[in-house]
């Protein structure tokens, strides 16, 4: 009988840690396979946040390091200036990049640093228990915001990719879903865009992907695929920001 | 012998260089040597100066406080500030052209060397530095002039060759002037 | 190999290229400035990287990513920068990654000055960062022994898999002396074949981590960390003696100090009055079996710092309460003249003022 579906290569045998119907699992998924696909995984360094995806060095098939809170632009910046031959990037979620790693990210964008920066934004701090984040939507409640995300006293919820397509130095810039078979899809073409644009040497490139929390948006994990479209697509608008021209 | 030489003036008459360049002319002479500059904001456009300490047996502090052997004043606020860091008897060699004050101590020896005017004579404003060298260097014989024009030499790099033979009629003419 | 006149910061960027470092990360900050100046000039020539981060917590960032590749790599910094690469530092230590890194330190606390200052004591000694660790830190008081001490440091980085401190002040920073970059005997050092430099598909991929959820894990990694702390201790002291024989009062005093110290030696002697040093050339692990050569004669002993007492309390271990212990210091970028500290002696020894 003819294999359909295998594991990929790019993934390791452990088991995720992950909740019932987060969408990590899906997104390291897409990585590891595209990792494979472009057949860089033997040259590849990962570097691993601070959050849920925090253990990513165990579940990544390649050499990972791990960073310390909103750090991983800068550790992957220290690994690629030695290894400018190899392919180096960053998983990281909200907290991590969009508050305390606001000013790795955009600086190793501003130089143009050719790495890969997968930013997965689910609208909360997952790890430490549902916390609110700077992508927590108006209204979303979260522990520290009990009555749900007040304007007046926390601003709007930060739009991280389009503030990045603001820097020259990234020259590709996405932002995806995985709550459903299209945007896993698109999710997964936008990575290898990226990954190849790091190839080519042309500069920075992050895809966004918005991703589910059920256990902290306090729903299940099918309510949560429809809250992602009803809510965080509304505000956190799909598509490209940035794409290299060709030929440039 | 030890000499603790102080030399101060504004930024940009050539305060540092002098400093380097007695220093750089100690250790060709297998000398100790050690420069410390003053740093931080009064480089920006105030006072800048530097210690040289060249000496026959290893150099403990680079600072020179009270102890002083010699200090080389390119202007004013130099002569006020450290004409008290002298020991008695100390060479206080003072700009005269940009100085008309006459130091307050009088247990020091002051001489005075119109540095500009000289280094204008000469063609080359930038080298009044050199000639208040070449006035301590006639008085004290630390360091030979020879060593401080191979020191020149290895400064100015392949470049600036041709500056050698100003900067050597500086360093004469000011020790005409204390002779 | 003929001696050469360079400013400190720029002594210590020659070393450490001399020693195989072609990768600097680095933030401006004054005293330290043309360190990274240098670097900035000199790598791109030799097929190396310098790059300015966007902070210091970027940079020893930038270093423990670039450690973790296996390259033998470097950031400078003044206190206020060091106490933000802390963070980095921690990482580091945990993750048994080597790496050297510079503190040209100023006055402090807070923003504090741009003079010398050796105030960065404990921070610098006692793991300035969370967690279990210690690090060697070297403290040279000549640009020569900078030089020497730099290229040693990354020796001990790489035996280790340790970061390494190598601390001076703005005066060692800021002065200009003759050195020489001489060839030195390498240690025997062990292959690093943890790097993170892809897998080539040959081997299982390397992790660089300092993470340990298990705390019977962690307790056995940190327990790994400790015994090579005391291997440190045992085998990677250095200190200097300077006329301890027959002296009355012995002083204790490190880097520019002890060059003010030995000044202040000589010229007591000269009144008949016997002092010595003992000045430690590694602040961790400190010289502890140097006091016991403190000969009968000592009546007392004297730390001599540019700070309000930090490394009196090593000495005071060291010390074990045999002889009393004494402090003069100057704080804030003042500097020490020998005469405050000959009548410090003379006080202690009962004359003088």
């Amino acid at each position: 009988m003819a294999v359909v579906f295998d594991k990929t290569e790019g993934l390791t045998d452990k088991q995720f840690h992950y909740c019932p119907g987060c969408t990590h699992g899906i997104i390291h998924r897409l990585v590891g396979e595209v990792l494979v696909e472009l057949g860089v995984l033997g040259k590849t360094i990962g570097v691993a946040p601070v959050g849920c995806s925090v253990l990513a060095y165990d579940y990544f098939n390649c050499d990972m390091h791990e960073a310390a809170h909103g750090r991983a632009p800068a550790v992957a910046t220290g690994i690629k200036r030695v290894l400018p031959d190899n392919v180096v990037f960053t998983y990281q979620g909200d907290g991590d990049l969009a508050s305390i790693g606001t000013a790795e990210i955009i600086h190793a964008a501003h130089r143009g640093e050719k790495i890969t920066t997968i930013f997965v934004n689910n609208a909360i701090y997952g790890m430490t228990g549902g916390q609110m984040a700077p992508t927590t939507l108006i209204g979303q409640k979260a522990t520290t915001a009990p009555l749900g995300r007040q304007v007046a006293t926390t601003g709007m919820p930060l739009k991280m990719s389009e503030m990045l397509a603001t820097i020259d130095g990234a020259v590709f810039v996405e932002r995806c879903t995985v709550h459903n078979v299209a945007g896993i899809r698109k999710t997964k073409k936008a990575i290898k865009k990226a990954f190849e644009v790091q190839l080519e040497g042309k500069g920075f490139g992050i895809v966004e992907v918005l991703s589910t929390c059920p256990t902290n948006w306090g729903i299940t994990p099918v309510e949560s695929l429809k809250w992602l479209e009803e809510n965080m697509i509304p505000y956190y608008p799909l598509g490209n920001f940035r794409t290299p021209e060709e030929g440039k | 012998m030890t000499e603790k030489i102080i030399m101060a003036g504004f930024g940009g008459q050539g305060v540092m260089s002098m400093g380097q360049l007695l220093t750089y002319a100690g250790m060709i002479e297998n000398k100790q040597v050690s420069w410390l500059p003053s740093y931080g904001p009064e480089m920006r456009g105030g006072t800048a100066n530097c210690a040289v300490i060249v000496s026959d047996s290893p150099v403990g502090s680079p600072i020179i406080t009270g102890d002083a052997t010699a200090a080389i004043v390119m202007n004013l606020p130099s002569l006020v500030k450290f004409e008290q860091n002298l020991i008695p008897k100390g060479n206080l060699i003072i700009n005269s052209s940009l100085i008309e004050e006459q130091p307050k101590r009088d247990d020091v020896t002051a001489y005075f060397i119109p540095a500009n005017e000289i280094a204008n004579e000469i063609g080359n404003s930038k080298v009044a530095n050199i000639v208040m060298l070449g006035a301590y260097l006639e008085l004290t014989k630390v360091v030979s002039v020879d060593s401080v024009i191979e020191a020149l030499k290895k400064v100015f790099g392949p470049d600036k060759q041709h500056l050698v033979p100003l900067n050597k009629e500086a360093l004469e003419r000011g020790a005409a002037a204390v002779k | 190999m003929a001696k050469v006149l360079m400013k400190g910061n720029e002594a210590i960027a020659a070393a450490a290229i001399k020693a195989g470092c072609k990768h600097f990360f680095g933030y401006p900050i004054t005293p330290q400035n043309e360190l990274p100046e240098f670097m900035s000039r000199e790598l791109p020539k030799i097929g190396g990287a310098f790059v300015q981060a966007e902070s210091e917590v970027a940079a020893i960032n930038m270093i423990y990513g670039a450690a973790g590749t296996g390259a033998r790599v470097m950031t400078s910094s003044s206190s206020p920068g060091m106490a933000l690469k802390q963070e980095g530092i921690s990482y580091c230590a945990g993750a048994e990654l080597p790496c050297v890194i510079v503190n040209i330190s100023r006055g402090g606390p807070g923003l504090g000055g741009i003079q010398p200052s050796q105030a960065d004591y404990f921070m610098t000694t006692r793991g300035g960062g969370n967690g279990d660790y210690r690090h060697p830190v070297y403290a040279p008081a000549t640009l020569q022994e900078a030089v020497d001490l730099t290229m040693e440091a990354f020796d001990v980085a790489d035996y280790y898999r340790t970061p390494v401190i190598v601390m001076g002040d703005g005066m060692i920073g800021q002065m200009m002396e003759p050195v020489e970059f001489k060839e030195t005997t390498r240690r025997d050092l062990p292959v690093k074949d943890w790097a993170t430099t892809g897998t080539e598909g040959k081997r299982k991929p390397n992790i660089i981590n300092s993470l340990a959820l298990d705390p019977a894990e962690l307790e056995k990694h940190n327990f790994k960390l400790d015994a090579r702390y005391k291997e440190m201790e045992e085998k990677e002291v250095r200190h200097e003696m300077y006329k301890v024989e027959g002296a009355e009062v012995v002083m204790v005093a490190y880097g520019t100090t002890a060059r003010i110290v030995k000044n202040a030696i000589d010229a007591l002697e000269k009144e008949g009055i016997r002092a010595g040093l003992i000045r430690p050339i590694t602040l961790w692990p400190f010289p502890m079996k140097a006091f016991k050569d403190i000969p009968e004669t000592a009546k007392a002993l004297l730390s001599v710092e540019m700070s309000t007492g930090q490394m009196i309390d090593d000495v005071k271990i060291a010390n074990e309460g045999k002889l009393p212990v004494h402090f003069f210091g100057r704080t804030g970028g003042m500097i020490p003249a020998p005469e405050e500290i000959m009548d410090k002696v003379k006080e202690i020894l009962g004359g003088g003022k």
